[in-house]
């Protein structure tokens, strides 16, 4: 079943995923401080190259060259070990989101997907669960209480959050009845099929708890700076810390990708080529996400938890039923 | 061939960190190898075609359930030293009587069970959607709806009872007050 030609095609989408998420998260930062900044009349990084696109080449190289620094009281391993777990999974989700159409190189025919596998979703959600791991072990090894206030934060969060989360997308699951990315995609062919159209109370409730579970603004209680210096990566410096800032944009570049795929059609439209129009989407729900950040104030810690745990969750629930009586009574 | 290999590695890393979880003083340590081993224990099941249930044990599991434990670890501050401690000679005799019991148990089972031959024919006779979302929906909801119904309302009271001895310790505290 395995082939040579199966093995080769699989190690080049890898590589070239991999390649293109990380160059994605670079200039994530760009499109950030950039948009950021005309959000606030600013100009934003300008000097480094035309429109200051070298500027996260010099970001690259300026924390590679940061001192590394372990503080006196951190747990060693497990200090070394938060931004590696932290990153992973960040990396791992990308294997089964499709990115393109099936296309015929020499007689074989090549999925637009690393691995298409029939519980796709199940997978993402299994796979993003483990990244709070890195989140927690980082607070709690330094040393340090802003870290372990950080860290504590962050899980009670995104345990939280990841009820309503699951439980937001249940809706279109029982419209598509599959679990598989590819099939997804398939099924949202016409322009009013997509499933933005037929779930949208889905959509902004998962959209709500993604912001959360990426902790990005206004939900990023783990890193709030006025409170809590910075979170649970307070103690991290160079290389260590560059991880867990990659790892923060890969998993927002996943979730645009997985909103991409489930609610707008993922890489289906006209006339340009597939995957050109999933990276349009992607990189639109890219600046959604920035244009968020520089629109709204953060939230307080109990307004977050009653957000959570007393209107999504309920609405979420509502969602579940209401689909369920529509379509499958 | 290639199955096989991915098989020890992952049935010698699912035991091994099992193993190191209990050798360890540290909680916290003990937590993440738990972590290890449920997800080797995944990979197992993936292996086994059963791709839902892996997911479901990630999922749930090293998803949930002990970021939950590594949130109460973290929140009462337990280190090693906690667990350092001199034992009574009571809870010493206990344990070797437990893990005696235990072993022999093993023991009995395994003899009872010629494994081998087993595997051999229920490998035969597992059905081809074995452990997919549709099998796994269909045993719960039509054969075992009623214990599955049960155990949701038994957890449904376990919620409350535990909201109801949070409740009381609260305003207890507010009375001393």
């Amino acid at each position: 079943m395995i082939t040579t030609g199966f093995i080769i095609a699989s190690a080049i989408k890898v590589i070239v995923v991999v390649v293109a998420v990380l160059t994605g998260c670079a200039y994530a930062t760009w499109l950030e401080r950039k948009l950021v900044g005309h959000i606030q009349h600013r100009i934003g990084p300008n000097l480094a190259g035309p429109f200051g696109l070298l500027q996260p080449i010099a970001d690259a190289i300026k924390l590679a060259f940061k001192e590394d620094i372990v503080p006196e009281r951190a747990e060693r391993v497990t200090y070394a070990l938060a931004p590696i777990v932290a990153f992973i999974p960040a990396m791992l989700s990308f294997a089964v989101i499709p990115f393109g159409d099936t296309i015929t190189i020499m007689g074989q025919q090549i999925d637009m997907v690393i691995s298409d596998l029939n519980i796709g979703i199940l997978y993402i959600f299994a796979i993003t669960s483990l990244g709070v791991y890195g989140i927690v072990l980082a607070g709690w090894s330094s040393g340090s209480k802003y870290s372990l206030l950080g860290g504590i934060r962050s899980s009670a969060q995104m345990i939280s959050y990841e009820i309503a989360y699951g439980l937001s997308i249940i809706g279109v699951l029982i419209i598509a009845q599959t679990l598989s990315m590819k099939e997804l995609v398939a099924q949202q062919a016409n322009f009013f099929d997509w499933f933005i159209f037929r779930q949208p109370l889905g959509f902004v409730l998962f959209v709500i708890c993604a912001i959360a579970e990426t902790n990005r603004s206004p939900f990023d209680m783990p890193e709030a700076e006025s409170e809590l210096v910075g979170g649970y990566h307070t103690e991290y410096s160079s290389l260590r810390f560059a991880m867990f800032f990659i790892g923060e944009y890969a998993n927002m570049i996943t979730v645009a990708a997985v909103v991409t795929t489930i609610f707008l059609g993922g890489w289906q439209g006209p006339l340009l080529p597939p995957v050109v129009w999933f990276c349009i989407k992607v990189f639109l729900f890219m600046a959604f996400y920035v244009w968020i950040r520089g629109t709204l104030p953060r939230v307080r810690y109990d307004q977050l938890m009653n957000l959570g745990w007393k209107v999504l969750f309920p609405l979420a629930l509502l969602n579940v039923v209401v689909t369920a009586l529509i379509y499958r009574l | 061939m290639l199955d096989l290999i991915i098989f020890y590695f992952a049935a010698v890393i699912a035991v091994g960190a099992a193993v190191m979880m209990i050798m360890q003083r540290n909680p916290v340590a003990s937590v993440l190898y738990l972590v290890v081993s449920l997800v080797a224990q995944a990979i197992l099941y993936v292996q086994l075609n059963a791709l839902f249930v892996g997911a479901l044990l990630i999922i749930i599991y090293t998803g949930a359930i002990l970021v939950l434990f590594l949130f109460v670890i973290m929140l009462l501050n337990l280190r090693g030293e906690h667990f350092g401690g001199k034992q009574s000679r009571m809870g010493r005799a206990s344990k070797i009587a437990i893990t005696v019991i235990l072993f022999a148990e093993m023991v009995a089972i395994f003899k009872q069970v010629a494994i081998p031959e087993r595997i051999g024919t229920q490998a035969a006779a597992v059905a081809e959607d074995f452990g997919s979302v549709e099998m796994v929906a269909s045993h719960l909801f039509k054969e075992y709806l009623y214990p599955f119904e049960l155990t949701s309302i038994l957890l449904l009271v376990a919620i409350v009872g535990a909201v109801v001895l949070a409740k009381r310790d609260k305003t207890e505290k507010m009375e001393d007050a």
